[in-house]
């Protein structure tokens, strides 16, 4: 053997170990995800091109006519492309000054109490909160107390403004959670130097701060957005019937009127839209911070 | 005590004309204590930094240097006292109505904007509003002047530190600040790097020629660079004055231990004559001191004698006698870690002329002698930051 390719072979075979422990590591959640995700995603399309079997479920063909059915309901996916943005951001504005005084106002010994009280109402059940929700909005509850001071047939239950209450609070620690983190890692000395440089708490706050939290925003943001496109919940109970979102057609094709290639094309779009407003956040957000990388989600 | 500061050198060409002598000094502080709960970080400091001068605040840390930087940026206020900048009271006067502008440790530059942007961070905010022309145009001219033009439109993570660096210094004097603060700026630089930028500093300040306030720990960078060292500890100014005088004639053992290389020898105080007092070191021999306070007999002295002071020559004459354990060639010069009996290890410095051979090796007797007045007594404090440089001593011989 000539010398010197020893340490080649040795350094070979040490890569061969290294790579062969990456693929161990991940070899459980691969398989999770290609069981879990890429196999039923694969389904999910191959039924978008096919047809509602005549008994429901479906048939093998290859027609694009469950796209060009989209528009039939055209309600859902408008009711969630303006609900879903609009609960974003009603979610963001309540959010960014809690996440504010968290990371920069609060003394420091109440903070991880603070944060455990915001985390806290995820130990109960989404439903079970929503469902106190309906009782709040419903007849018996506030419209009831209001019936008292005067204020009579206030209709809260069953509109988009329950429905998009029932957003802001089931999704507000989501929103709050990456805000906090990035004003947290803000380093305070740029807020010193913009002061110094004679910027006005105002200026520095538009110019500095907020300017450096946009990645968390921007995850926040999309973050609750893309679960929004797919809320069935939320709109079932506070928006009764008259809220539809693409969550609940979803539901009703598959469940009750078991048109499954509709319902397949309906989740592709759904899809894709949540893609592209990922790609969209992400352009902005990494834009507008000036990082290299923003981590989103 | 108002330690005023009437000699800096822009200052003594000026100091014929009575108008020097009651010029308002760009700095003052009047009986300044700054307390965090029960930590008392400033006490009862009183200083005046005079106009177009470079001032280092020297000191280890926990000084209290860095606390004075950030009561005159208005980024902490004091308990008691008063800043005064250029002779106006800057109590309840936020960061951004102060006139001046601070290089910020690890250079705080902002991530998100571009070179020029941060340069004309500061002009943006100016009221009544910059023409968008004048801004360019100043960013330009300060991008020039530290030598970083064509770097406009580059990412600060695009730069080295060195190069941050300037974009700090540039950001802040684009304001043309009263004053321009630094808080430790070239700590996070390479070593040739550093010498670079303390010669640039310095020119830096003789041109614009506005008062520089630099905080360092580094003595070397402090006595290089400023027209006056204020030596801090314990949140108190220990000395103020020029370099040479602060190293030549530091004001207690604790100057004359921190700022620069210095062998302390105990020993008794054994008799007065005016001026000198003698010491009869640990070893019995008696040398003759000068003294900086008034000392008494059989009083316990620390006696400072300088490296560079010692000189090593054959056995036979000399003060004290001893043996070379070390030698550390430095090329111009070399430094001897030397034993001596009962007194303990000596550095000696002594320069290295080519061709003379008068380098000692390790094991070789040498003769100590030092010239007369270079030993210096004080009275022994009990300061711990004594303690901690002489085991630094220890280390660097052993």
């Amino acid at each position: 053997m000539p010398a010197g390719s020893q340490p080649a072979f040795s350094m070979r075979r040490s890569l061969f170990r290294k790579n062969l422990v990456t693929a161990l590591l991940l070899a459980p959640a691969a398989l999770w995800l290609v069981v879990f995700l890429v196999l039923p995603f694969v389904a999910i399309a191959i039924f978008s091109v096919g047809e509602r079997a005549p008994e429901g479920g479906y048939q093998a063909a290859l027609t694009l006519a469950q796209y060009a059915n989209l528009p039939a309901r055209a309600t859902a996916f408008w009711n969630t492309i303006v609900l879903a943005p609009a609960g974003a951001l009603a979610c963001l504005l309540v959010a960014y000054p809690v996440a504010y005084y968290l990371a920069l106002r609060a003394p420091q010994r109440w903070r991880l109490i603070l944060l455990a009280l915001i985390v806290i109402p995820f130990w109960t059940s989404l439903l079970m909160r929503t469902y106190a929700w309906m009782y709040i909005l419903g007849g018996r509850g506030i419209p009831a107390l209001l019936a008292y001071v005067g204020i009579e047939d206030l209709r809260l239950i069953n509109t988009p403004g329950a429905v998009l209450l029932g957003i802001v609070y089931g999704y507000l620690p989501l929103m709050i959670l990456p805000i906090y983190v990035s004003l947290e890692r803000l380093d305070r000395r740029l807020l010193e130097a913009s002061a110094d440089l004679g910027a006005t708490p105002l200026a520095t706050f538009l110019g500095v701060t907020l300017r450096l939290s946009l990645p968390g925003v921007m995850t926040g943001f999309s973050l609750v957005m893309i679960l929004l496109l797919g809320e069935y919940l939320i709109p079932t109970l506070l928006g009764g019937g008259k809220v539809f979102f693409i969550g609940n057609a979803l539901v009703d094709l598959f469940l009750q009127s078991r048109n499954w290639p509709f319902g397949s094309a309906i989740a592709i779009t759904l899809v894709l839209v949540s893609v592209v407003v990922l790609i969209v956040a992400n352009r902005i957000s990494t834009r507008l911070s000036g990082a290299r990388r923003v981590d989103l989600i | 005590m108002l330690l005023a500061l009437l000699a800096s050198r822009h200052c003594l060409t000026l100091s014929l004309e009575p108008m020097a002598l009651t010029a308002v000094p760009d700095i003052e502080f009047r009986a300044v204590t700054k307390r965090y709960g029960a930590v008392t970080a400033v006490s009862g400091i009183d200083l005046a930094i005079p106009p177009s001068a470079f001032v280092a605040l020297l000191g280890p840390s926990g000084c209290g240097k860095t606390t004075c930087l950030r009561m005159i940026g208005g980024f902490e206020q004091p308990s008691e006292g008063q800043v005064l900048i250029r002779g106006r009271d800057m109590a309840g006067t936020p960061p951004y109505r102060r006139p001046v502008n601070m290089v910020f440790q690890q250079y705080a530059l902002f991530p998100h904007l571009d070179v020029e942007e941060n340069i004309s961070y500061g002009l943006r905010q100016a009221r009544p509003r910059l023409s968008s022309r004048e801004i360019g145009h100043r960013a330009g001219e300060a991008l020039s002047m530290v030598q970083l033009a064509g770097y406009g439109r580059r990412k600060i993570h695009e730069l080295s530190g060195g190069q941050q660096q300037r974009v700090a210094l540039a950001r802040a004097l684009v304001n043309k600040p009263a004053v321009l603060l630094l808080d430790e700026p070239l700590a996070a630089l390479d070593k040739k790097l550093r010498t670079d930028m303390q010669i640039e500093l310095q020119n830096l300040q003789r041109e614009i020629g506005i008062t520089f306030v630099l905080v360092t720990h580094d003595q070397e960078e402090a006595l290089s660079m400023s027209d006056f060292v204020c030596v801090m500890n314990g949140g108190r100014v220990v000395q103020l004055g020029q370099p040479s005088e602060i190293y030549d004639e530091p004001a207690d053992l604790f100057v004359a231990d921190f700022v620069g290389k210095t062998n302390l020898l105990s020993g008794k105080v054994a008799g007065l004559s005016g001026e000198l007092v003698d010491v009869a070191l640990a070893d019995g021999t008696v040398i003759a001191a000068r003294k900086r306070v008034p000392l008494s007999r059989g009083e316990a002295v620390s006696v400072s004698l300088r490296p560079e002071s010692l000189s090593l020559s054959a056995p036979g004459s000399g003060a004290l006698k001893g043996i070379v354990r070390n030698r550390i060639f430095l090329g111009s010069t070399a430094e001897y870690a030397i034993e001596v009996q009962g007194i303990g290890s000596l550095l000696a410095k002594a320069d290295h002329v080519i061709g003379q051979g008068n380098l000692f090796k390790p094991g070789e007797p040498v003769a100590i002698g030092f010239a007369a007045g270079a030993p210096l007594a004080f009275p022994r404090a009990n300061n711990n930051g004594t303690n901690q440089r002489e085991d630094q001593h220890a280390e660097i011989l052993s």
